[in-house]
Parts: C-alpha cells; sequence; structure tokens
C-alpha cells in the first residue's frame, strides 16, 4: 500500500530499535500526546518492543476520552428530542453518559446517526428540512476545520436547521498541564502529528523552552513512532530540549493556513473541562457569537446538572502518565470495554481500551 | 454478468400487507413467478411443507439476513441468504442439498426489487446447486421492518471424507484463510449513507460448497476444522477457536491477505481488517505437513486464488491469539464488545 507499506518496514524498524538500544543510557518517560499513536504503539506491539529503560506514558489526546461527560449527557438529551437528527462520528457513540451513551439513545429510538464528514450532516439537514440536525463536534485542533467549514456552509446555504453542539480541545495547554502536574514525570512528548498538520509547529517552541522538554512532532506509522521516539532520546540523553519534526513529509513549519483561517472564522479560544482531568484555562475552541444560531447550546435550552464521575475511574491519572491502566484497581475487573466506568476504556485510541485489548495482559 | 430473468406484469407494483394476508394477494404474488422461478418437484408439491428422505449422517443449519443497503457492490440480499446457508452447511463439512426460504417483507417494498432478489436467489441456488422446498412470505408494515428480511435454513449430507470438529485441531496445525479478508464489510460500508466513498470494492459472496467438497475429496480428515468468519470478521472467529480448543493460535500480520483498495479503505476509517465481516471466505485448520499441499491445491479453485497460510496452532499461551504485526511486534487478538466504529482521526 503505498505511503503506508514503506512506514512498516520490519528491517528499518529493526534498525531504530537497534538505534534506540544504542543511545538510551537511563531511564527516560516519554509521552505520547496522540490517541492514534498509543493505538500504533499498541496495535503493532511497540511498547514490548523497546528498551527497558523507556516508558512510554499514553497522553490525554484521545477526543473520545476527554469529551465532558455533561456534554455527552446534552447530546444523549438532544438526540432523544422529538425530531432531532443527531450525527456524530463513530467512536462517540458507545462513550458512556451518566445515564447512557448515544448507541444506547439509538437503541430507545433516537436518530442517532455515524458519519465520517461533518459536511455529510449538512446535508442530512438540506435534505431533511422539517428536522432539526445536530452534529456532535468534538476532537481536537485536527478535526476543528471541518467542523467549522461545516457551519460556513450550512450560513451559506441558509439552513435553520443545523446545528454543532462543539467539544474541541487544544492540545498545546494540555502538554502545560501535564507538566505543571507535581506527580508528573515527562521527560519528552511526541507532539500529535496530525493536529501540527493544520496548526503547524510554532505554538510548541516556547513550551520546550519554558519547561525544558523536547518535543518531536511525530506520526503514526510504526516507523515513525519508532523515529519519534529515537529523536526524543537522542535529545534526552545530550540534554538537548528542542522542537524536531518527524512528520515533515505532512507537517508544515506554519501549518495549513488556510485551515486555520477557518478555525478563526467560526471558533473562538475559552475555557474548557476535559473529562477526568478539569478545567484546563484557554484549552478549547466554542463557536462565536456571529455563529450563534449554529451552536446548539444556544440553540436549545440544555442546561443538565452536572453528574460526579463514577468515582473509582482514575482516568485523570491515567491521562496525565500519573498511573498506568494495569495500575488501576477496577482495570479488567469492574471496567472493561464491555462496561467502561470511565471514557478511556471506550474507544480504541483510550489508553485502558488499547492496553485492554492489544497487550495480553488481561483475558477477554 | 447481470443476471435476468424477465419480471412478470403484475397489477400492483409495492408489496402491501396483503401480499402477507395468506390469502388472494399471497397468492398472486407467489403464483406471478415465485414458484415458478424457484421451481423443482418438491417445491412444486405446495404443500405446507416438504417431504424429504433423509438418510445418513445430516447437517442442518439456519441464518437469518438483514443487511443495509439491501443492494450493494458486488450482490444483494437474495444471494447473501443462499450463500451464507450453503456457506455454513460446507463448513460442516457436508453438500448443501435443501433450503426453506422465508421473507419478511416491509410495506411498500418495490416489487421490482423483490423481484431482483428473487432472481438472485434462483441464480444462487444454480450455482450451489441446492433446492429451495419449503418457504414463507409476511409482510409487516411500513416502518417496521428495514425493506426485506430473509430467513434460510438448510440440510446437507455429510460427506464420507469429512470428520470437522474442533476437537480434531492438534498443536502444530496450520491456519488456512482462503482469500483477501475483510472485502465484503468494506463494500457495505462503501454504501452505507454517511460513510459512502468511492472504490471498486465488491462483495465477495459466493457459494463454497464446491471448493470446499473437492477439498474434502482429496484431502479428507486431514482438515479438521472449517468455519467462515463472517460477523466479527477472521480475529473473532480465531479467538473462539483458541479459548474453545484452550490451545493458542500465532497468526501473522505479513501473511494475512488484503485487497490494496480494502485495506486502503480500512485505514482511512482506522477499522481494523481482521475484525471487518466477509462472505465468500473461509478459515481451515489443517494437518502441519499437509498444509503446503491443501494450499497448492486451493490456489488453484478461483474461490481460493489469494489463499494463504496465516498461522499455526501451538501449545504455548492457551486460549490467546497472538498477532505478530508488520515490523515484528506482538500482540494479542481479542473480541471487541460491539460493533467497529469508524475512529474520529
Amino acid at each position: 500500500m503505498k505511503y503506508l507499506s514503506e512506514y512498516r518496514d520490519p528491517e528499518l524498524a529493526k534498525k531504530y530499535l537497534e538505534e534506540i538500544k544504542n543511545t538510551v543510557s537511563r531511564p527516560w518517560s516519554i509521552m505520547e500526546v496522540c490517541g492514534g499513536q498509543t493505538h500504533s504503539l499498541v496495535k503493532n506491539g511497540i511498547i514490548e518492543m523497546l528498551p527497558k529503560e523507556i516508558t512510554m506514558i499514553h497522553g490525554p489526546g484521545c477526543p473520545v476520552c476527554v469529551t465532558p461527560l455533561n456534554l455527552i449527557d446534552k447530546a444523549v438529551h438532544l438526540a432523544l428530542e422529538e425530531g432531532v437528527i443527531l450525527c456524530s462520528f463513530g467512536d462517540m457513540l458507545r462513550v458512556p453518559g451518566s445515564e447512557k451513551s448515544l448507541l444506547e439513545a439509538k437503541a430507545e429510538g433516537a436518530d442517532v446517526r455515524i458519519l465520517y464528514s461533518p459536511l455529510e450532516a449538512v446535508k442530512i439537514a438540506e435534505d431533511n428540512p422539517e428536522r432539526q440536525v445536530v452534529f456532535f463536534a468534538v476532537g481536537f485542533e485536527t478535526t476543528a476545520p471541518a467542523n467549522a467549514l461545516s457551519v460556513i456552509h450550512a450560513h451559506r446555504k441558509g439552513l435553520k436547521n443545523y446545528s454543532i453542539l462543539a467539544s474541541h480541545v487544544l492540545v498545546p495547554p494540555a502538554i502545560k498541564a501535564v507538566i505543571d502536574d507535581e506527580e508528573s514525570r515527562i521527560d519528552g512528548f511526541l507532539a500529535a502529528g496530525h493536529v501540527c498538520t493544520i496548526m503547524g509547529n510554532t505554538e510548541y517552541y516556547p513550551i520546550s523552552t519554558d519547561y525544558k522538554v523536547p518535543i518531536v512532532v511525530t506520526g503514526f506509522e510504526p516507523l515513525d513512532v519508532l523515529q519519534g521516539i529515537l529523536m526524543v532520546v537522542r535529545q534526552l540523553e545530550q540534554s538537548k530540549s528542542e522542537v524536531e519534526n518527524q512528520y515533515a513529509r505532512i507537517v508544515r513549519e506554519n501549518g495549513n493556513v488556510e485551515a486555520q483561517k477557518v478555525i478563526h472564522e467560526v471558533f473562538e479560544i475559552r475555557n474548557q473541562m476535559w473529562r477526568g482531568i478539569g478545567e484546563i484555562p484557554m484549552s478549547g475552541y466554542g463557536v462565536k457569537g456571529k455563529y450563534s444560531d449554529f451552536d446548539a447550546t444556544k440553540k436549545y435550552d440544555v442546561s443538565i446538572e452536572e453528574a460526579p464521575e463514577n468515582p473509582e475511574c482514575i482516568s485523570g491519572q491515567i491521562m496525565k502518565g500519573i498511573k498506568k491502566p494495569f495500575e488501576c484497581p477496577q482495570f479488567g475487573k469492574k471496567c472493561k470495554p464491555s462496561n467502561p466506568l470511565g471514557a478511556p476504556m471506550v474507544s480504541s485510541e483510550g489508553a485502558c481500551a488499547a492496553y485492554y485489548h492489544f497487550s495480553g495482559l488481561v483475558e477477554a | 454478468m447481470q443476471l435476468q430473468c424477465p419480471m412478470p406484469k403484475l397489477d400492483f407494483d409495492v408489496i402491501t400487507l396483503g401480499h402477507g394476508s395468506g390469502g388472494l394477494l399471497t397468492n398472486k404474488l407467489l403464483d406471478s413467478g415465485v414458484f415458478d422461478l424457484l421451481s423443482n418437484p418438491i417445491l412444486d408439491q405446495r404443500h405446507d411443507g416438504a417431504f424429504l428422505d433423509l438418510k445418513g449422517k445430516t447437517a442442518f443449519s439456519t441464518d437469518s439476513f438483514l443487511v443495509s443497503p439491501i443492494f450493494f457492490p458486488g450482490g444483494n440480499i437474495g444471494e447473501l441468504a443462499v450463500n451464507g446457508t450453503v456457506n455454513d452447511l460446507a463448513m460442516c463439512g457436508a453438500i448443501p442439498q435443501h433450503l426453506s426460504l422465508s421473507f419478511i417483507l416491509e410495506e411498500g417494498l418495490k416489487v421490482s426489487e423483490f423481484w431482483d432478489i428473487l432472481v438472485a436467489i434462483k441464480f444462487a441456488c444454480e450455482q450451489a446447486g441446492v433446492q429451495v422446498v419449503t418457504g414463507d412470505t409476511k409482510v409487516v408494515e411500513k416502518g417496521k421492518g428495514d425493506k426485506v428480511f430473509i430467513n434460510t435454513s438448510g440440510l446437507g449430507k455429510i460427506h464420507p471424507k469429512a470428520n470437522i470438529s474442533a476437537s480434531n485441531i492438534q498443536p502444530g496445525d496450520k491456519i488456512i484463510v482462503s482469500g483477501q479478508v475483510a472485502t465484503h464489510g468494506m463494500a457495505i460500508m462503501s454504501v452505507r449513507e454517511g460513510l459512502e466513498f468511492d472504490s471498486e470494492i465488491q462483495s465477495d459472496t459466493t457459494n463454497l460448497n464446491h471448493t470446499i467438497i473437492s477439498l474434502l475429496q482429496d484431502y479428507g480428515s486431514d482438515i479438521h476444522l472449517l468455519t467462515d468468519p463472517t460477523r466479527g470478521g477472521v480475529a473473532t472467529v480465531l479467538k473462539e477457536t483458541a479459548q474453545s480448543i484452550k490451545m493458542g493460535i500465532d497468526i501473522f500480520q505479513k501473511d494475512i491477505p488484503i485487497n490494496n483498495q480494502v485495506g486502503s479503505a480500512c485505514e482511512l476509517l482506522g477499522l481494523d481488517p481482521l475484525y471487518v465481516a466477509n462472505e465468500g471466505l473461509f478459515l481451515a485448520f489443517v494437518e502441519g505437513d499437509k498444509a503446503e499441499d491443501i494450499l497448492s491445491t486451493l490456489k488453484k479453485d478461483e474461490n481460493g486464488k489469494h489463499a494463504q497460510i496465516i498461522g499455526t496452532v501451538t501449545m504455548e499461551h492457551p486460549s490467546q491469539v497472538i498477532l505478530e504485526s508488520a515490523i515484528g511486534g506482538k500482540r494479542v487478538v481479542s473480541m471487541l464488545p460491539g460493533e467497529q466504529l469508524p475512529r474520529i482521526c
């Protein structure tokens, strides 16, 4: 498969692993920020192949995992409203709300549809003028342009029956929050390649300088991840703390400027709740006032009381890298993909689900 | 090849509740050509049930079919319903002979669509060499079904050389996959509302009984277990088998055949092809030292030209399936908690 098989070459993987082994001289903890990288690490069995000095810590970059409980409750509530079509990316459907998931709402008769592109939701709104279409717009900077574009399209078409329930989170403030945590013990970061494809690398320079941590913008294929780890280890061994770009075949220094324009047209930066972590200042996107007609939180009265998280779920500590999934007393016991206590057990990008499925530590 | 039989002239173009009433309209629908289309001496008796003369060890299987959309690239629900049960019988080492065919139609279904489904059923039966010997048609109100649901059950005599059982599996057995994985599931996905993408991916639905019978003829009891990885895909079937035999299974990603477009589509949607549904595909657990022979025979068959040996049964890690990734890492393959859902990014 062109552009994929090249990055899954077993011989090159061996060379990178050798090089990492030859370079490392002491223990290092490296956080891969993005859930896609966590998925790649476990799916390809990379964690077990790394030298024991290297501990990979799985960061908060799983959009499904950090979407606030209250917002899922709102989505479920909207989905069950008469006449509403709620559209969502696939893996949001199984995430447990305080009472039920979107999948369960669907079973109760809610019209919940899985989409691959938010523009498809605009089309559904056009085709169903008598219905209200709400797109559950979650994700990091990566999905923000398409979600913003859906609002722009709906605005241009004069649609009155389209809105988004937005929960967009941003990577740089999350990295800062992770480092600022007193219990944090992270020496270097693999930054999320696709987030940087949109936003570029420049936001990361102040972080690496201020906190003296190496940050390597990294892709998702096995060789990408291995090379990214090698680049971080090299910096750490040489006491460097720079921003480097492993994913240069896709990521440009300034990112995708057109996509950024679209984001800034529709969204503004605001404080944002992260499930399991709490509020992080200026870490999310909300819909700007000029597009408030397309903001489901303004359009509908969906004030739903904040429900408490399951006290047995330690997802915050997992996502900050303070604990590993198997250090949670409920991991694989009360908490399984078939009965998740918290979001990281839901998406295959979530650290707990990834460990559960792939690591062999537990029996399904 | 486009299979066609001219549709009879009828004075109705959509299915209504009356077509399932058992009365005049039902008879009109059935007489319009259904019986002619599927005609055989047993069905033609038009009795409440079929009279069969069964001797010897017989396999019996049933399956229900509800696919959306009912017409998809490479086929429709009709041939799926025939091939599904035919293949389940073949997996038992049986020679499929008789099918029952039950429809639950949703009010409003176009008669022309129903006819196309029937024609597909006719040709699928001919290809597999089976007869529909009894059937039923019911109609549900609009909104209470999804156009057409079909149930088929089937009977087949066990091939004299067949001895198919998970208990025959031994450490050292090799696992053969008969073709490229994930093709059917991705063909359906490519036309599912909201997830459509342009591709030339066609469902691999087909009857496997002739392929299986000729393998059994040549290799008999060297074939220990046959299983078709439909829902849940190859991974789920392997995991189920490992659990039932309490032995381990090692598989190798580099050996798993997959069509380029199918693989790309899976990457795009964030789906693992090992969990995607298949139709015209089977897994065979075979005697280790005969595996290469069986593979080379299978490769000569139209349904086996992409066949590969993908794994081995082992006494290590009992009940676990371990996959060696393309770069040589190892991971556990487990069952999914539900349907595989496309990832956000």
